[in-house]
């Protein structure tokens, strides 16, 4: 079941424009509104769009559902992953052990308002991105299997 | 009548609740200490502009791993739901 070629060239079109704007917001997360899950969530709306537009053997072919799982998977464990480096550094739980280093992510900030900068906020933006890894993930497969019962309930 | 009653029903459930966010009053709440923390330390411990980011990811790290787990759970149970059941089906790829 697929849509007319209009909507599959549209959402072709659309799909990178989706998917550069939800990783800037993944990228962000620590300077704008937004953030690892509600990037995750923009990016998994392109592929959303995409699998929709196709069919679903379409898109079968091109993306495995192992892979997606494995993203998944992969972006919670890079998540508990950073907090579990903070003690083996000694510290605490979630500890912000890359703040204020001058290594990666690593500049200070100044109070009060400023324009911010990219290269700030310690683990923050690691968590950003393994956040928005998962989120990706884990919507766009929840999305893939709900079509797959959909697909065998009308062949049936 | 009863679509009378169901306007009616409309109208008095929505003045109840206009009454009640009449007396609402925002931006001065009694206790804050914890927010003037927050918004004195908060860019010079996380290293971040974005409070809200430094909250649920620095000082309240430990609920935003709690919540990835209920989306990774919430995964897994759509997965267990629509896995294949009959054997023989050719084009699973899991």
């Amino acid at each position: 079941m697929r849509m007319s070629k209009i909507v599959r060239f549209a959402a072709d079109v659309l799909f990178g424009a989706i998917v550069i704007f939800g990783l800037y917001v993944i990228m962000h997360g620590h300077l704008t509104p937004g953030g690892g899950f509600q990037g995750g969530a923009i990016v998994a709306t392109g592929a959303a769009l995409v699998i929709v537009a196709h069919s679903y053997e379409e898109v079968i072919g091109m993306i495995k559902k192992a892979v997606l799982m494995a993203q998944e998977s992969a972006g919670l464990v890079m998540f508990a992953g950073v907090a579990l480096i903070a003690i083996g550094l000694g510290t605490t739980f979630f500890f912000n052990f890359l703040a204020n280093s001058g290594s990666l992510f690593g500049m200070t900030v100044p109070f009060g308002p400023n324009p911010g900068e990219l290269n700030t906020g310690g683990v923050l933006p690691l968590m950003n991105i393994a956040v928005g890894i998962e989120v990706w993930g884990g919507l766009a497969i929840v999305i893939l299997y709900m079509l797959s019962g959909i697909g065998k309930k009308e062949e049936a | 009548m009863r679509k009378e009653l169901s306007i009616l029903i409309i109208i008095i459930f929505g003045l109840f609740l206009g009454l009640i966010a009449l007396d609402l009053t925002f931006g001065d709440p009694d206790n804050t200490a914890m927010d003037d923390y927050f918004i004195q330390n908060g860019q010079e411990q996380a290293a971040t502009n974005n409070i809200v980011t430094t909250i649920v990811f620095d000082y309240r790290g430990f609920d935003t791993l709690g919540e990835s787990t209920v989306l990774f759970t919430a995964v897994i149970g759509v997965a267990l739901i629509y896995r294949k059941l009959v054997k023989g089906d050719a084009d699973e790829n899991e």
